[in-house]
């Protein structure tokens, strides 16, 4: 750089050759505050959310035994989240604010509404299928159930574009459809290892289909990122984006090669799949905050856009 | 799709107060950080050490829980042809004596020095107050924006919807904390404890309409006086986040000062985002029902 360059980390705006200007290479933008809880919440709504579309369809189909195991992983899966979720509150003992409105503009306002009605309808329609008690109740309960879990498989992606991260704004168009693929992944993952392999069928049906909806979703998500793209080659949002490739293409390929016959490859393959849609919230969330970390990620674009 | 939460003025009626704003006039800046420290005293902001930055005299670093007013300083070396007129090769040769330690920046080059307090914009379009789940974050009857303390539960949303970096959350606290335009002061008619420490009058304080008539001569003046980058910063109504109440005039472009050049509030999205949201779920559905009908039990 000629003498126009800066002494410190700012240059002036017209010199040709930097790359984008900042203040002492600081961050532009806060990191996301959110801890660990935050992706694996993303994973166990998502496996409550589909587990219980699932588990509504078969009975429908009478599917028994499926949808039994499946309103139990749902339970299971929507009793971890909101210990998860008030685990990462600063004041967890405040959580029962997040009640206190009905927020169109807030998507964490909407999917704490979801995630109520959620919880109460897939308890009694568990609690139908583990005890038959409580059947008119369970009648209205299941396909409330289900049609809460679509919107609690992918609400999660619209809290994570509605904010200022560029990782995850530029990617609002795709990123729902990766989150309700990873949804279906882990429910068909987890439902497939947890029902005997000969009523499994439609379980693993889901696994494999998913999973390859998850891989080109999450594909078309990185391609049209373009410069944010670049996230998801570096650090750790790389490396658990190689993670849920790999466990996804393993599990899918064992589930479909051994699943129908063999428990073990059933429960083995489930979980490698279910590990491939939690790698893959891990990897968009890491995703978020490195570009967030990188003041390069929000002014280029910006600027960009201003110079037309 | 246009979603937004009722703000001010219609949610005061009668109640409501002119808009009141900060027009930070970065040009008469002489670094004193006389802001940060009236700020920290006034609101009992805690203190925060962080050792020696190595940013010029910025040592507080950025906006943050615990600092509502930022003092950046910028050391820049313009080019000497930007004020004298000086040739390519003597502008090298200026540098050159700098960087081999045998002129001062002052003498070897000319030398700038670039240094502006930073705060909360309390933006029209808040994203901050959009996106909170809880409703602690809520608009004043002076068209600012502040968070209730005793209703904020920590969840952090805010700190990644403000395309400023501004509020963030205090560690041993858990809630979120920033500049509240010092909604007590305004409330007992005082202006705001930053304005009325700055020894300038950089930090203005007053009507927001007022305030950028005054802003849109300021500019004016100093281009003629030949500074071609001023400009404002979030003055007009016709931005990303519909203008601001805490406004600015650089001497640079927004970047070099750690803002955002176009920022964006995340809520003007939101529409294809809940599309999106909702069309993700309906092809869920279709998929589930594939997955359990479309072959044998």
């Amino acid at each position: 750089m000629s003498s126009g360059g800066a002494v410190r980390g700012a240059a002036l705006s017209d010199d040709a050759d930097h790359g984008a200007v900042s203040y002492h290479g600081q961050p532009v933008l806060k990191e996301p505050v959110w801890g660990w809880e935050i992706p694996c919440y993303m994973f166990t709504g998502g496996l409550a959310g589909a587990s219980a579309g699932l588990a509504y369809l078969a009975g429908v189909r009478g599917s028994n035994t499926l949808a039994q195991r499946a309103w139990l992983t749902s339970l299971a899966a929507i009793a971890a989240s909101p210990p998860l979720l008030i685990a990462d509150l600063g004041r967890p003992g405040r959580f029962f604010n997040m009640l206190r409105l009905f927020k169109v503009t807030s998507p964490m306002s909407v999917g704490s509404w979801i995630l109520s009605i959620s919880g109460a309808s897939v308890g009694v329609a568990a609690l139908h299928a583990a005890t038959g008690r409580f059947g008119r109740a369970a009648a209205v309960a299941r396909p409330a159930a289900a049609a809460a879990g679509l919107g609690l498989s992918t609400y999660t992606a619209a809290l994570l574009s509605n904010t200022a991260v560029p990782a995850w704004h530029e990617a609002r168009g795709t990123l729902p459809f990766v989150f309700g693929a990873g949804a279906a992944v882990s429910a068909g993952g987890a439902c497939a290892a947890a029902t005997p392999v000969d009523c499994a069928a439609g379980a693993r049906r889901l696994a494999l289909g998913a999973a390859a909806a998850e891989l080109a979703a999450t594909a078309v998500m990185e391609r049209r990122l373009k410069l944010h793209g670049e996230v998801y080659r570096r650090g750790k949002a790389s490396r658990y984006s190689w993670v849920s490739r790999a466990c996804l293409v393993a599990g899918a390929g064992l589930l479909g090669a051994r699943g129908a016959r063999s428990r073990p490859a059933a429960v083995a393959g489930g979980a490698l799949v279910a590990a491939g849609a939690l790698a893959t919230r891990w990897s968009v969330f890491e995703a978020g905050t490195q570009s967030a970390a990188d003041p390069r990620y929000v002014v280029e674009p910006q600027r960009r856009r201003l110079d037309g | 799709m246009k979603l937004s939460v009722e703000q001010w003025p219609a949610a005061y009626g009668e109640r409501a107060q002119p808009r009141k704003g900060f027009f930070t006039d970065t040009s008469i800046c002489i670094g004193c950080k006389a802001c940060e420290v009236a700020c920290k005293e006034w609101n009992q902001v805690p203190a925060e050490i962080e050792g020696f930055s190595g940013n010029s005299y910025d040592n507080s670093r950025s906006l943050g829980a615990n600092r509502w007013r930022h003092v950046a300083f910028i050391e820049q070396r313009l080019p000497a042809d930007a004020n004298e007129g000086a040739s390519l090769v003597q502008t090298a040769e200026r540098g050159a004596a700098v960087e081999g330690g045998l002129a001062s920046y002052q003498e070897g080059d000319g030398m700038r020095w670039l240094m502006a307090s930073d705060v909360c914009k309390h933006c029209t379009d808040a994203a901050c107050l959009e996106v909170c789940p809880t409703g602690a974050l809520f608009r004043t009857e002076f068209g600012t924006v502040v968070v209730q303390e005793d209703v904020c539960n920590g969840c952090g949303y805010c700190v990644s919807a403000c395309p400023f970096g501004v509020i963030d959350q205090r560690q041993d606290d858990g809630r979120v904390w920033k500049c509240t335009l010092c909604y007590d002061r305004l409330k007992g008619d005082m202006e705001p404890a930053c304005a009325h420490a700055c020894p300038t009058d950089s930090i203005q304080f007053g009507d927001l309409e007022e305030l950028r008539e005054r802003a849109d001569a300021r500019v004016l003046r100093l281009r003629e006086a030949g500074q071609d980058r001023a400009q404002l910063y979030l003055a007009g109504a016709d931005d990303g986040v519909g203008g601001a109440g805490a406004f600015f005039l650089l001497l640079d472009e927004p970047e070099v000062y750690g803002l955002p050049p176009d920022p964006v509030d995340t809520v003007r999205d939101l529409g294809s985002i809940w599309t999106a949201t909702a069309a993700a779920a309906v092809a869920l559905g279709a998929g589930l029902v594939a997955a359990v009908f479309g072959g044998r039990r």
